[in-house]
């Protein structure tokens, strides 16, 4: 099967359903002939025009409450926000307006809008381009909250994302765009709230995101030559949480670790240890376990950078200690 | 006066006067109890709504604030379900999820009004967008007061529908206080339409008190936005006479009384029937009839409200998504 990149995956999903529905648009800074900061639209321009990638001024809130509005009407806007750190700015827009306009007009209208874009640390971009910010989309009812690990999944999740009526927070970690994975030419969706099993183990649950996942899987391989088996569960999205497929592993494994680069309080994890510990005490050999990246903003110098982002030997050595437990 | 039919001039009249009688009557509702929340009434302001969407279908979206019963009745909600939605019943136009700011019916082009000033502008905008992008000719149209033209929605939703020639129109109700806070205290530049032109589209001040001065200006930045041109800014000068929010006092420590009786008597609807009557466009029997059939539909409209029963609980989180 051929290969794409997580980037080239996405995108042509993108394309693949611009070409099918032409209620479909772009915004963003630099989407229309440049293809984005991050190639998520490199050609569409020459195929669509101004009006369906349409390149925007600097103007965060402005182009999210326009896409609301738009989306009220009969389209259907994508906000390629580059940086999601950049529509902090639109905060106001997301959480009162984007969340809200279906549970206030009964579901008479939808709110079918995508937004995508980067998060997460990665080459020394500073911390006012290294954020995730997920949980605080899940806090919020309303948002789809989709968190690709791969290019697989970044196809296939895009394309429900594209074809649904809800407002969905599509976020691409960038330590994952140059990643290859296998990738068929034929049609797939992937349905939200249904989490992959990336491995499967019995000794212990690791529950990762995006890109904790290679590095989950690299602990993995070593503790497999040890003869432990760790089964790693991908949530995928995480709003809606597939909470049934990580009880089923905790039953099995009696253990759980929920890896995540973001902040601990009130994050994933927190979440998860909760459902966890309300529905699936018995099947507990050890208290639950978070690793997670250090509650700090992100700090630009390549040595401090790194001490924020959870690592390859910190991920195995929590796996150890849950373990030993 | 403009060239209008005589059914032309005492629709706009009927418009104003059912808009004053559902206000009046949910103010009293309001005293009695009936309405659970806040409530911002449109009473002074009702020709600006009137001569705005006179001009509007149901294809055409209507985006609004805080102060926007006039605009949903305007627009066509009937004055039932706005009554039922402040009375928090599921007969509401928002089904009793929205209350007084949070009034949706899309089947009519209601698109919503908002607790939050400022999003409509941007909102109206995006109706633009879906207008010019499926070549829909529809229009879209943003309410909203002065208070809103200091926020930073305004300039961004004016600008990106003068660079994209949008079919838009802002029409802004100066009504000289955001709560009871003077415009003229919250910006140097007091000229909206001035500001507007500034980021490069056709806007016009009009007397937002004579119901056919707002009915030239959108009949012109209507046909402006059909025809591909682009946006226009209608700013309406205008006074609320009732306190900003039911309940609060009428004058407060912002405004004095003989400022509000100089507004009231240059009362919307009651001038506009002396400039009718005086014209000879229609007879004193003319208005007898529509102030009965409204008083009438108003009082049958509260009845409905007052006995709709309230919301089913086991619903509450139903349409959170598209498919709940």
């Amino acid at each position: 099967m051929r290969e794409l990149t997580y980037t080239a995956a996405a995108r042509e999903a993108l394309a693949e359903e611009m070409a099918r529905d032409p209620s479909i648009f772009v915004v963003g800074e630099g989407i229309g002939q440049r293809g984005g900061n991050f190639n998520t639209t490199t050609g569409l321009y020459d195929l669509y025009g101004p009006m369906r990638l349409r390149d925007t001024p600097i103007v965060e809130r402005g182009f999210i409450g326009m896409c609301t509005g738009a989306a009220m009407t009969g389209t259907r806007p994508v906000v390629d926000f580059m940086f999601v750190d950049f529509i902090l700015d639109g905060m106001g827009e997301l959480i009162n307006q984007v969340a809200k306009i279906q549970y206030m007009s009964s579901g008479r209208l939808k709110m079918p809008m995508v937004l995508r874009g980067s998060i997460g640390i990665s080459g020394a971009s500073a911390t006012h381009h290294s954020g995730s910010y997920y949980p605080l989309f899940v806090n919020i009812p309303g948002f789809r909250v989709v968190v690709p690990s791969n290019a697989y999944d970044a196809k296939g999740l895009l394309k429900t994302a594209l074809r649904g009526d809800d407002p969905v927070m599509f976020l691409e970690h960038k330590a994952l765009f140059n990643q290859k994975a296998s990738v068929p030419e034929e049609e797939y969706f992937i349905p939200f709230g249904k989490a992959a099993i990336v491995r499967e183990g019995t000794a212990a649950t690791v529950v990762a995101l995006a890109s904790m996942i290679r590095k989950v899987n690299e602990a993995a391989d070593t503790l497999a030559k040890e003869g432990v088996n760790i089964e790693i569960i991908d949530p995928r999205t995480v709003a809606p949480l597939d909470i049934e497929t990580i009880l089923q592993s905790v039953h099995k494994t009696g253990r759980l670790l929920i890896v995540d680069e973001n902040f601990g309080p009130c994050g994933i994890g927190a979440e998860i240890a909760a459902q966890v510990t309300a529905r699936g005490f018995d099947d507990l050999d050890a208290p639950i376990q978070r690793l997670n990246g250090v509650h700090t903003p992100t700090p630009y110098s390549p040595p401090l950078e790194a001490a924020v982002v959870p690592n390859s030997a910190q991920v195995l050595q929590a796996i150890r200690d849950l373990l030993a437990e | 006066m403009a060239d209008l039919s005589k059914e032309q001039y005492l629709a706009l009249y009927r418009q104003m006067f059912e808009i004053r009688r559902t206000e009046e009557q949910l103010a009293k509702a309001h005293q009695a109890g009936l309405v659970h929340g806040a409530c911002h009434t449109y009473v002074g302001e009702e020709a600006v709504a009137t001569g705005v969407c006179a001009h509007l279908t149901a294809k055409d979206s209507v985006f609004s604030t805080h102060r926007g019963h006039g605009h949903a009745l305007a627009k066509g909600v009937p004055p039932r379900e706005v009554m039922a939605e402040l009375f928090g019943r599921v007969t509401g136009c928002s089904r009793g999820r929205g209350g007084s700011m949070h009034l949706f019916s899309p089947e009519v082009g209601m698109m919503g009004t908002s607790g939050i000033v400022g999003p409509c502008i941007l909102q109206a905008t995006g109706a633009g967008y879906s207008a010019k992008l499926m070549n829909t000719g529809a229009v879209g149209v943003a309410f909203f007061g002065d208070g809103a033209s200091n926020n930073g929605a305004f300039h961004e939703g004016l600008n990106l529908a003068t660079i994209w020639d949008l079919p838009v129109i802002f029409v802004c109700e100066n009504n000289m206080y955001a709560t009871e806070i003077a415009f003229s205290y919250a910006t140097r530049n007091t000229n909206m339409a001035e500001r507007a032109r500034s980021y490069g589209m056709s806007a016009v001040a009009v007397d937002g008190n004579d119901v056919l001065a707002v009915y030239q200006a959108a009949d012109e930045a209507v046909r402006r936005a059909r025809a591909g041109n682009g946006p226009t800014l209608i700013e309406g000068k205008t006074y609320r006479t009732r306190a900003h929010s039911e309940g609060m006092p009428s004058l407060g420590t912002y405004r004095t009384q003989e400022e509000l009786d100089a507004w009231k008597a240059r009362d919307p609807i009651s001038t506009y029937k002396a400039k009718l009557l005086q014209s000879g466009a229609a007879a004193e029997s003319d208005f007898e009839q529509i102030e009965t059939a409204v008083q009438r539909l108003v009082d049958e409209s509260f009845e409905f409200a007052k006995n709709s029963p309230y919301p089913d609980p086991s619903t509450v989180s139903n349409h959170i998504f598209s498919a709940s």
